[in-house]
């Protein structure tokens, strides 16, 4: 049963059409992968999905529901949190601050701080500590942290290696089986063709706003991709 | 000697008036960068309606203007969310011009409306000679007991709005819509009701300065703008987003304002004026600045 759906999803920067009908479809606890180049639509697809950008209603539906276009406070209370692009944490907030940020939908479930301080152990060390004074790959574990404690059925991960050392890379995605052992459903959306590959089940490729090439990600081979990619 | 101590004690206390005034502009200020142009006029606005009410209430002086501050608070925070929620939300954008012209508007439609309603004729609100009343210092220095109250209070709302604004989690809220407005929409959090929030909560702090400055002396409808021009100087002297810089602000205005009378009672504004202005050029950000 799937998850989380989008039939025909469009969308629009003012005139500019950015997405032409996309077809997606996540099963639950599945992780899947969404890969393409800078400017392919992947971040305009999330943000469509969690109402920051307009959608007609039947376009995204969540859970049997459709989502599609509702308040991006709406989408959260339904279970949907996101790992924004950048981070984006606020800066004069600490990071116990900046945590419980994300508990402000008051959804039950495991994720709490304690359970994020246990996933995230140096977080703990630098609770009280203004989220702008951590290093890239600390503020990064700050944003999941913040995603999970509204107890999400989806998270939605918006390119969290860029701009981070592979080792903390690494790091980050070795949280990744412990954070979704209670059944999550994990999105990642990736640059690193390779690191996508080899964390989801399945992956979509999008180039210029339409998806060029989805299936199972170990089956799909590097030409495959690379066609998809670039479109050569 | 004891002249000079007298002009700093009353530039003290003048300042924690100028500190009330600023306390709600630099809410609003720091929340969501409106810069409410008819801040001044809601204040005199205030003054006329704890008037008004005081006058109905039908109390002995002593207690009708703290019982219609009492009865004006709820409205005071209804009036500033709907605003807010209503007309001010609409104007907030990356240009700041339709917010300075939205509210520069509401300053002359309050002040010809309190014009229309009660004249130009000053008046002061009857508190049963609290106004005139005052507290020995010794040493032949005396305080005014209003004077002194008004900074009491002054101080208590800095505090006040200072722990609101650091341990609370509408102040936690209000921190992450003034950083990141869409961030904390992905949270779950609703700018516009946030935003509605602290103006009513500068309503309230409006409410407070209105009625106890109408307490302190008279006040005319087209007093306004006079009163926002303190309120912004205080809030930039002290540094955007520091209610105890507010607080700083405000004292440093009355004291330099103070001083300034001492020497010729026309140089009292400009002294003041002069500080403002040195603050621009020499430490633009103010003295205790939170927000970049």
């Amino acid at each position: 049963m799937a998850l989380l759906t989008t039939r025909k999803l469009e969308a629009f920067y003012g005139d500019f059409q950015a997405l032409f009908g996309i077809d997606f479809e996540i099963e639950r606890g599945e992780i899947v992968a969404v890969i393409g180049a800078n400017g392919a639509g992947k971040s305009t697809f999330l943000k469509t999905v969690c109402g920051l950008l307009k959608a007609s209603r039947e376009a995204v539906s969540f859970d049997d529901e459709p989502i599609g276009g509702l308040q991006p406070g709406r989408i959260v209370q339904r279970g949907i949190a996101m790992v924004p692009e950048g981070r984006r944490l606020f800066p004069s907030l600490s990071v116990e601050e900046n945590l419980l940020m994300g508990a402000y939908a008051k959804r039950s479930g495991p994720w709490n701080l304690e359970a994020v301080y246990d996933l995230f152990p140096i977080l703990k060390e630098k609770r009280s500590d203004p989220s702008s004074a951590l290093s890239g790959g600390q503020q990064q574990m700050v944003a999941i942290g913040r995603a999970l404690m509204s107890n999400p059925r989806l998270l939605i991960c918006d390119e969290i290696s860029l701009g981070l050392a592979p080792i903390v890379v690494k790091e980050i995605y070795n949280a990744l089986p412990r954070v979704c052992a209670g059944g999550l459903t994990v999105i990642v959306v990736e640059q690193d063709v390779g690191m996508a590959q080899l964390v989801s089940s399945r992956l979509y490729c999008m180039q210029e706003g339409r998806v060029t090439l989805s299936g199972p990600s170990g089956d799909l081979t590097r030409e495959q991709i690379s066609q998809a990619y670039f479109g050569v | 000697m004891l002249g000079w101590i007298d002009t700093i004690v009353q530039g003290v206390l003048l300042g924690g008036l100028y500190a009330m005034f600023a306390m709600g502009q630099s809410l609003i200020f720091g929340v969501m960068r409106l810069t409410n142009t008819a801040h001044g006029d809601f204040i005199i606005l205030a003054a006329f309606g704890a008037f008004s009410l005081a006058l109905a209430v039908g109390l002995p002086p002593a207690a009708a203007p703290w019982l219609a501050l009492g009865l004006m608070l709820p409205i005071a925070f209804a009036a500033g969310y709907g605003l807010q929620r209503v007309v001010l939300n609409r104007t907030l954008g990356r240009d700041p011009l339709p917010s300075l012209v939205v509210t520069f508007g509401l300053a002359i439609v309050i002040q010809n409306l309190l014009q229309e309603i009660y004249s130009a004729d000053p008046r002061s609100i009857e508190s049963g000679g609290l106004n005139t009343a005052s507290v020995s210092l010794g040493g032949g220095l005396a305080v005014g007991t209003l004077p002194l109250l008004i900074f009491v209070i002054a101080v208590a709302m800095a505090i006040g709005m200072q722990l609101l604004f650091d341990r609370t989690p509408i102040g936690r809220a209000f921190r992450a819509v003034s950083d990141d407005k869409d961030a904390a929409e992905l949270m779950g959090l609703d700018h516009r009701h946030v935003y509605a929030l602290a103006t009513g909560i500068a309503f309230l702090l409006v409410a407070v300065a209105g009625t106890l400055h109408g307490m302190k002396t008279t006040v005319s409808p087209a007093d306004g703008p006079a009163l926002l021009l303190y309120a912004f100087e205080a809030v930039i002297i002290g540094g955007m987003g520091s209610f105890y810089g507010t607080l700083a602000g405000g004292i440093i205005l009355g004291v330099t304002q103070a001083i300034g009378f001492r020497f010729d009672p026309g140089w009292g504004i400009w002294f003041g004026h002069i500080v403002f202005l040195a603050m621009l050029v020499f430490r633009p950000s103010g003295l205790f600045p939170k927000t970049r």
